[in-house]
């Protein structure tokens, strides 16, 4: 079941190359393609109960490479599943916002296709060479996606991407070599890694091998200083690129301190609690105020993303500073982690379609060149406003019960992460003050001839901002999942 | 659940989803129904607010970790929120008769805002409260930036959203306060947390509820407020929004008293609000600038009560005020639409036409300027007689407060009554129709809805009677002072001496108290500019970082290119290069050493220049050789893999 689930992007998508399929038929069959793999998701979640500490939901593993005990294996907890599931959504937006895209649509259908199945791939993944080749794969899509659909200087921009995040890919590569010689028998596979807890007791090596896996997934998440091919790489994108890059792949990063640090180096953690701590409270805030300063709408969008990926950095972090009687605050702030990296892969993914808009319509993305937007465009309006309040944590709405608990958990276990606090006031100023000048006022620029928001461009954003709203209401289902894994999660750090 | 949870449930739900409903559904018919829709919710929030008064009732849903959503009615919510609601109701009456251009966005906004109030007023976890206080910061941003085809509207709905934002930032703090130190996010068992975290957590809830109720420093952000329409001001800056800010500080006045200093912080800046603020109120002269100025100031009654731990005196004082301001706004909102200018200049000898509005007015005024036996007198009165339990400094910085308020009101008695010479005439004619176009009538519903808050704001005085104040105190719970006979004659007497020298001659309005103290400058000056500038440095270090990484990609491929053009010479003229350097070492001049390094400087320069050439050359933009690269990229790694095994 999960493998078909994982799997059956990547046949629809195999199908497309089938030659003389008609550029429309290929639209559809996308979104038909991507509904389906909802659904199917949607099934996995209806059926799924929190696995046994140690275990996974729907495990399955196939014998891959025996030679280095490396095998298929993939399954689920409160950690993936809610990814997985954000996963699904994002692409299916993105399926529906393409309708009426004339670029290649077979190839651009069968490309997303394939990298929402590899994306799936890494969530599911409970081996470190499956999750490795995932992972690069991603990449390489990404890539592709970049190069071969983006504008402006998209060459660059795109190899400024692959070779940052590639060579990011190496460093988490030597780390789960490290993991492999450690364990005994060496193997890759995470579940029993984190049985043998292979590091336990052997301080520098441990230390030495999550820096290197630390060093991988901060170029990925971006955290500050990795973060400069971000801004381009969006700003070059398409506008269903980079939804799925800051919705999705983002969230690669983030998973993986989770999945990877925390939960199989829980030792060597601790020790690199406090530099995770710091580096999430730069990100956020350093984040906050260089989105402040851009006058491209894209570059500032990208830039509240450093933001937002340094809570959730803040919060792993925290999670580490182990102290007695801190394991519920320590509990509340990775769940909250968890919340933000479903929430802002809803949100962000909103507000790059949007913007994406800005570039159909009139051909650049220079906040100053737009105005009084709200009289032409109501649609856009509204659902670019719900985005902003979404995206700086408005209540209600998903990014406050990420970030409420994330805070409420960080600080409580370490006070002095109440610093990044500061990054939501300026975040609001950022987001409020940018609504203002491109929609308010008197109308100006190129608003003039701005044509509103299109059904197919409704219906792709306004799910995701209707998702948004209901974890902000109703966020129990979503943290009845999460939060036995990350209750599990700090459990081990404590042992 | 029994039917008393289901209208709480509904108390809280219909507003909201009625309100989006209005700003989310096709246009046409919602510009039709807005005005029905908008009072008869209102009105309904208002008979459910009863209901649930009587009933007590309380519910809780499961929601963030560790916390429930919970709400419910205790004597302090059961007096507010009806308050809250009616004054809502009434407003919203007012508006429909006042607002005619996007009455869907209107109403809808106000709806959500009730609803967000009413949470307020009953949750009972601190992240109901929470939600409710930023959705209610959020919704006040909307309605006063209603016209946003005015960038400068626009712009005081962002600082009013960022100035409260920065204090809900206190609430934060408090909740983590408040699951370190075992209190659990209830708000009633707060008070218990762990000493230390106990004092993070009243901090942060003063901070939170100092920065709502628009006291000292903060409050500007009010000032700014003003830019919204009448019927906005007079819900959000009487009954709701600002009023919250006190009412958290009454709802949690366990908490402060729990610590030795929260209680008297509160009540100090309570005090000297009531004094600053009257001072900025008599400067003047705009008409909702100087209510908005009088709604701080009477607030800072409330947040004293509140850290004096005296809930009765403040709730009477909270619900008094609501009534009393919100028929102010309303009335000013009425002559602006009439005359077409809200500067009291520009209301002398002008508002005769409106009789019935007039006195409704005139009798606000006078409860505001505490005039006996209105509501205020008796109320801030019941405030001062716990500060002067407590401290008589205290109690004399709040009488000096109620000295301005005097001022304040008196001034505007004066324009509303005094007798007016032709220079007064042509003065108030200048001003006619300066802000917006006179339409010379004021709607039915609206001097109906201020006549109704009128009354209220004269017979709250009731609570002038102990037996009355008492059964208050019962209802909401805690200790009442009753002020003595002499305290309540003195601050009679001090209102009708002040007031009666302002009506004998108008007090100075100095360039300071006009602007506010200058606060807003202040805080453009100290808090904004900078940010902006420190972003802006830190967008340069941004672009330096970009350009360093793209630096050192540079340097390595440069090595790499200079590493193959080595490689080419070593695999193509070994033998001949080696035979040459022998021949070279056999001559061995001594003067060669300087065309050696120039020599050497030579090729540097060339084997640079062809690094740049090989550089450019893995960027071809061909896809199927940036595959190859990657592909040897993953070789490398899977050599390290089998070497180290």
């Amino acid at each position: 079941m999960l493998s078909l689930t994982i799997f059956f992007p990547l046949a629809a998508g195999l199908l497309l190359l089938v030659p003389g399929v008609g550029p429309t038929a290929a639209r559809w069959w996308w979104v038909v393609a991507s509904a389906v793999e909802v659904a199917l998701v949607a099934g996995l979640w209806w059926v799924y109960e929190t696995p046994a500490e140690g275990s996974l939901a729907f495990d399955e593993q196939v014998p891959w490479i025996p030679g280095v005990d490396s095998s298929y294996h993939v399954g689920l907890d409160g950690l993936s599943l809610p990814l997985v599931a954000m996963t699904a959504v994002v692409f299916l937006a993105c399926a529906v916002y393409s309708l009426r895209d004339d670029d290649r649509p077979r190839t651009q259908a069968a490309l997303f296709l394939a990298l929402e199945a590899v994306c799936l791939g890494l969530f599911a993944a409970a081996d470190l060479i499956l999750f490795f080749v995932f992972f690069d794969l991603s990449i390489v899509g990404m890539y592709v996606i970049i190069a071969g659909w983006g504008h402006g200087d998209r060459a660059r921009s795109a190899l400024t991407f692959f070779l940052y995040t590639f060579l990011g890919s190496l460093a988490l590569l030597a780390g789960f070599i490290g993991l492999y010689l450690a364990a005994d028998p060496h193997t890759f596979d995470m579940l029993e890694l984190a049985r043998q807890d292979p590091f336990a007791g052997r301080g520098t090596a441990g230390v030495v091998v999550l820096g290197a896996i630390l060093l991988g997934l901060a170029v990925k998440t971006p955290t500050v200083p990795f973060h400069t091919w971000l801004p381009p790489a969006h700003t070059d994108a398409p506008a269903v690129g980079s939804a799925v890059l800051a919705g999705v792949l983002l969230k690669l990063g983030t998973y993986g301190f989770v999945r990877l640090g925390m939960a199989l180096l829980p030792d060597a953690w601790r020790s690199w609690a406090w530099v995770v701590l710091v580096v999430g409270i730069v990100s956020v805030l350093w984040g906050a105020l260089v989105a402040l300063a851009q006058r491209d709408l894209k570059r500032m969008i990208a830039y509240t993303s450093v933001n937002h990926m340094g809570y959730v950095v803040l919060a792993v972090g925290a999670a580490g500073m182990v102290a007695a009687d801190t394991a519920q605050a320590r509990g509340v702030a990775v769940t909250g982690a968890v919340t933000q990296m479903v929430s802002h892969g809803l949100v962000t993914a909103a507000l790059f379609l949007l913007a994406g808009l800005f570039l159909d319509r009139a051909g650049t993305y220079e906040i100053a060149e737009f105005g009084g937007l709200a009289a032409r465009a109501p649609r856009t309006t509204v659902l670019f406003a719900v985005a902003a309040f979404a995206s700086l944590g408005l209540p209600g709405l998903s990014g406050f019960i990420a970030e409420f608990q994330i805070f409420t958990g960080s600080i409580a276990a370490v006070p002095a992460s109440a610093l990044a606090l500061l990054g939501i006031l300026v975040i609001a100023g950022v987001l409020l003050w940018t609504l203002q000048r491109i929609f308010t006022g008197e109308t100006r620029g190129r608003s003039g001839g701005f044509t509103d928001m299109r059904a197919h461009e409704l219906w792709a954003v306004a799910p995701l901002l209707a998702l948004s709203l209901a974890i902000g209401l109703v966020p129990r289902p979503l943290l009845d999942v999460i939060e036995p894994a990350a209750t599990t999660v700090v459990a081990v750090l404590g042992r | 659940m029994t039917g008393a949870q289901a209208s709480l449930w509904a108390l809280v739900v219909a507003p909201a989803v009625v309100g989006a409903a209005l700003l989310l559904g096709p246009r046409g018919r919602t510009e039709r129904l807005a005005p029905v829709l908008g009072v008869g919710t209102a009105a309904l929030a208002a008979v459910l607010a009863v209901v649930v008064a009587l009933a007590r009732p309380s519910v809780a849903v499961p929601f963030v970790a560790g916390a429930d959503l919970g709400l419910g009615v205790d004597g302090l919510a059961a007096v507010v929120a009806p308050t809250v609601a009616v004054v809502a109701a009434l407003v919203l009456l007012a508006g429909a008769a006042d607002v005619g251009e996007s009455r869907a966005r209107f109403h809808g906004f106000m709806l959500v805002f009730v609803s967000a109030a009413l949470l307020t007023v009953t949750a009972t976890t601190l992240p109901a409260l929470l939600l409710a206080w930023e959705v209610m910061g959020a919704t006040s941003y909307a309605l006063i930036g209603f016209a946003w085809r005015d960038d400068r509207r626009v712009g005081s709905g962002l600082t009013a959203f960022v100035t409260t934002r920065a204090a809900d930032l206190g609430l934060y703090v408090a909740a983590a306060a408040a699951l370190a130190g075992g209190a659990g996010l209830g708000l009633d068992a707060l008070a218990s947390a762990a000493p230390g975290w106990r004092d993070v957590l009243a901090a942060g809830v003063l901070v939170a509820a100092l920065g709502k109720a628009a006291q000292l420093v903060l409050a500007f952000w009010l000032s700014r407020a003003m830019d919204g329409p009448s019927p906005v001001s007079a819900l959000l800056h009487s009954a709701a929004m600002v009023a919250m800010g006190g009412y958290l500080l009454l709802r949690l006045s366990p908490l402060l008293q729990a610590t030795s200093w929260a209680g008297p912080a509160a009540a100090w800046a309570g005090a000297l609000t009531t004094v600053a603020l009257g001072v900025v109120a008599v400067g003047q002269r705009d008409l909702k600038q100087l209510l908005a100025a009088s709604t701080s100031a009477q607030l800072g009654y409330v947040v004293m009560a509140g850290g004096l731990g005296s809930v009765p005196a403040g709730t009477a004082h909270l619900v008094a005020h609501a009534a009393t301001k919100a028929a102010l706004f309303l009335a000013a909102g009425a002559w602006l639409a009439a005359l077409g200018t809200k500067q009291l200049a520009g209301l002398r000898g002008t508002v005769g036409g409106w009789p019935v509005l007039r006195v409704a007015a005139t009798v606000a005024l006078l409860a505001l300027a505490g005039a006996p036996p209105l509501s205020l007198w008796a109320t801030k009165d019941l405030v001062l007689a716990a500060a002067l339990q407590q401290s008589p400094a205290l109690y004399a910085v709040g009488l000096l407060g109620a000295a301005a308020a005097a001022a304040y009101a008196g001034s505007v008695l004066r324009v509303l009554w005094a007798p007016v010479d032709t220079a007064d005439r042509r003065r108030a004619r200048a001003h006619r129709g300066e802000e917006e176009t006179p339409r010379a009538v004021v709607p039915g519903a609206l001097t109906a809805a201020v006549v109704v808050l009128a009354v209220g704001a004269t017979t709250l005085g009731a609570v002038a009677v102990p037996a009355v104040a008492g059964a208050l105190a019962g209802t909401v719970g805690g200790e009442v002072a009753h002020p003595s006979g002499l305290e309540l004659a003195g601050s009679a007497a001090l209102v009708l001496v002040v007031a009666a020298a302002v009506w004998r001659r108008p007090l100075p309005q100095p360039a300071w108290a006009r602007s506010w103290l200058g606060l807003e400058a202040a805080a453009q000056a100290v808090l904004v500019r900078p940010t902006i500038a420190v972003a802006g440095v830190l967008d340069r270090v941004d672009g330096r970082i970009t350009r360093g990484v793209g630096g050192i990609a540079r340097g390595v491929v440069a090595v790499a290119g200079g590493a193959a053009a080595t490689d080419d010479a070593v695999l193509g003229g070994a033998v001949t290069r080696a035979a040459r350097g022998t021949g070279m070492l056999g001559r061995g001049a001594a003067g060669a050493d300087d065309r050696w390094v120039h020599g050497s400087v030579l090729a540097l320069a060339r084997r640079v220049r062809r690094a740049g050439a090989l550089a450019r050359r893995p960027q071809t933009g061909q896809l199927h050789q940036y595959y190859v690269q990657a592909v040897a990229l993953v070789a490398v790694g899977v050599v390290l893999l089998v070497v180290v095994r």
